[in-house]
């Protein structure tokens, strides 16, 4: 018997046999060529059969996809403070608000994206933010000088300064199996504790001059921290959805016992997939640094709320194993926007987080339905 | 002919719970070999054993004559040992493609492939040529598993473990889901993949079925192999008996 190293068929010569079960009404003769054609070579790419699973591809994502329809829901609702507010609202300095605003949950949003495809979950990406940016001011501080290269060492400092949250919630989340999402309201708690301990709760630890040249520039017409936000998300998208690792993610989000079984190790690939999200929470803690030039330590109490409702708005899985990072780039708008409308018709803000937690339970509704539908066969 | 895989005296036990007491098996390269027993004869935990699920507790094993540890699941894979699981162990939301190359993911070719970028074009096409080769009719090899019908989610699960097998494939009840046409695919397909050379275990509780497709037949009872029928020696009646102990007639 001769094995290739790679996958191959059984039996490419014997005959197959004959499909009764086949509904479609080519029947027998067309499996028969099917069969002939494996003995000649690989399927040819041109075959209708390939083409139409080309199409049904393209129709699945077309479709099927929540991004798409949730750019529409953003579209609707832009139009609709538009017309009740045509004067401030549409006007390219309160769009500029609204994508700067977005940016900071965006950088956040992309790591959970991670950890919540793989069916965690990280409720403790608000505290780890500010955990971070105390990091970065304190270490600025001991550093001295007010140049860029100060921000820079403030920058390493706040990526690792978070991620250590997120080797803590990893391994205690695979090591010690206390689930995500008490693992992660407990580091809520304890990032933000330590952050306050840092500063006894006071944001007036000293920052460099350079960050304030940093938070006046609008290098082509948005601030840093967007096209920070940007980056991070093309990067992050192309990795979830181009490599190894990110399929590996999907496939520990669809079924954990499935990917253990195939080898792959289950335990190390989650303690990775929070220290990016923690990671990334830190480097949110350097970006809002920058907008502020202060540190803002009581002030992301319901960043998590709108990250993971922008994050389910765009069609990730609650239950893990599906998600686009487009999605949620797009999804985070909704919150931003729908706040920055409510504000512009003059609604009490308070408003903002009563549709905001609405709308989150809303989404995650909309995905269980997608869900039951799916798999009702 | 030495046996491909062999299990002398193996013990498991849960607890308080002796589950495997004293088990002997074997399979030949080539041979499919059922292993039938009633519900908790110790079936499943068998072959959790021997596919390295996990280690017995007593008893050894021979892989090709050699004494073997399985570290692993993925240890013994390494070794052309692949399993048909009773709850097929599929990710709902990948396709069939994607679900044959979980955990040996292609990656393309030169910076890309060192960047980790996986190359999904080439694994959809060599799963398409390994499913339509063993005649699923599986058309869609993208549309997420879940969206299958229970039969061809079945067939998916078979594929995939059938196209990685060099040696050995397990298979745990693997028509339990299917109808009539589609169990006469697998069991055709069953017989085509041993004709290859490879040998196949097959875990079911369907006695015509074991009939029609084995080389040999264990019964398992109580945690022990109580007796053991070549080709033709066998009949529905005798196998019942020697699952229930009606039939006490060791050898
Ligand atoms: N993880 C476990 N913990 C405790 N007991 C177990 C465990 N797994 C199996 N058992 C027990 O071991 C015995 C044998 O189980 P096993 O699954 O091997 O049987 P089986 O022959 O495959 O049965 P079936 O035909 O129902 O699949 C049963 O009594 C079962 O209750
Ligand atoms: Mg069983």
């Amino acid at each position: 018997m001769t094995v290739s190293p790679d996958a191959r068929g059984v039996d490419v010569n014997a005959p197959v046999p004959p499909d009764d079960e086949s509904t479609t009404t080519t029947g027998l003769p067309s499996l028969s060529t099917q069969a002939n054609t494996l003995t000649t070579g690989p399927v040819e790419p041109e075959s209708p059969e390939l083409r139409a699973a080309q199409r049904a591809r393209l129709r699945r994502r077309l479709f099927g996809s929540t991004p798409l329809l949730m750019a529409g829901v953003l579209i609707l609702i832009f139009l609709v403070f538009t017309v009740a507010h045509p004067g401030t609202f549409p006007a390219f300095g309160n769009v500029r608000n609204m994508i700067d605003d977005t940016s900071l949950y965006l950088i956040m949003g992309v790591g959970f994206t991670f950890v919540m495809i793989a069916a965690g979950f990280d409720l403790s990406q608000g505290s780890v933010l500010v955990f971070g940016q105390v990091i970065a001011a304190k270490v600025m501080v001991a550093v001295g000088g007010q140049g860029g290269w100060t921000v820079a060492v403030g920058f390493v400092a706040a990526i690792l300064g978070g991620a250590v949250w997120g080797v803590f919630n990893g391994l205690v989340i695979t090591r010690l199996r206390v689930p995500p999402l008490i693992t992660t309201l407990g580091s809520l708690g304890a990032a933000l504790g330590v952050a306050n301990l840092l500063t006894q709760g006071q944001d007036n630890t000293p920052t460099p001059a350079a960050l304030t040249t940093l938070s006046a520039q609008l290098p082509w017409g948005m601030s840093w921290r967007v096209w920070v936000a940007l980056l991070v998300a093309v990067v992050a998208g192309l990795y979830l959805h181009l490599t190894r690792f990110g399929r590996r993610t999907f496939v520990i989000g669809s079924n954990e016992e499935a990917a253990r079984r195939s080898g792959i190790n289950v335990k190390r690939h989650v303690v990775k997939l929070y220290v990016i999200s923690a990671a990334l929470a830190g480097l949110a803690g350097m970006m809002a640094l920058i907008n502020n030039t202060t540190t803002t330590v009581g002030g992301h109490s319901t960043d998590s709320l709108t990250v993971v409702t922008g994050v389910a708005l765009g069609g990730v899985s609650l239950f893990g194993g599906s998600g686009l990072m487009v999605g949620t780039v797009i999804g985070m708008f909704v919150p931003t926007v729908l706040s920055n409308g409510l504000i512009s018709i003059h609604v009490q803000p308070f408003w903002q987080q009563v549709a905001t937690g609405f709308i989150l339970v809303l989404a995650v509704y909309l995905d269980q339905f997608k869900r039951r539908r799916r798999d009702r066969v | 002919m030495t046996a491909l895989l062999e299990a002398h005296g193996i013990y498991k036990n849960y607890g308080h719970v002796e589950v495997l007491r004293g088990v002997d098996f074997d399979v030949r390269a080539g041979e499919v070999v059922s292993l039938i027993g009633d519900n908790g004869a110790g079936k499943s935990t068998l072959v959790k054993i021997l596919s390295g699920v996990m280690p017995p507790d007593r008893g050894e094993l021979r892989l090709r004559g050699e004494p073997v540890q399985f570290e692993s699941p993925l240890h013994a894979r390494e070794l052309g040992i692949e399993t048909v699981y009773q709850d097929l162990a599929l990710a709902p939301d990948l396709g069939p493609a994607e679900n044959a190359y979980v955990g040996r993911e292609i990656l393309k070719p030169g910076l890309l492939g060192w960047l980790g970028v996986i190359d999904k074009k080439t694994m959809r096409e060599k799963a398409r040529e390994a499913f339509v080769s063993m005649g699923t009719d599986v058309k869609d090899m993208d549309a997420p598993v879940a969206a299958l019908s229970g039969g061809q989610r079945q067939s998916v699960a078979i594929c995939r473990s059938v196209m990685w097998a060099k040696g050995l494939v397990f298979m745990d009840e693997p028509t339990a889901a299917l109808g009539v046409r589609q169990t006469r695919k697998v069991l055709d397909m069953i017989r085509r993949v041993a004709d290859q050379g490879v040998a196949v275990v097959l875990i079911s509780h369907n006695m015509p079925d074991v009939l029609q497709v084995s080389d040999r037949i264990q019964v398992l009872r109580l945690g022990r192999r109580v007796v053991e029928y070549g080709r033709g020696e066998a009949d529905v009646e005798r196998l019942v008996g020697a699952m229930t102990g009606a039939l006490d007639t060791v050898r």
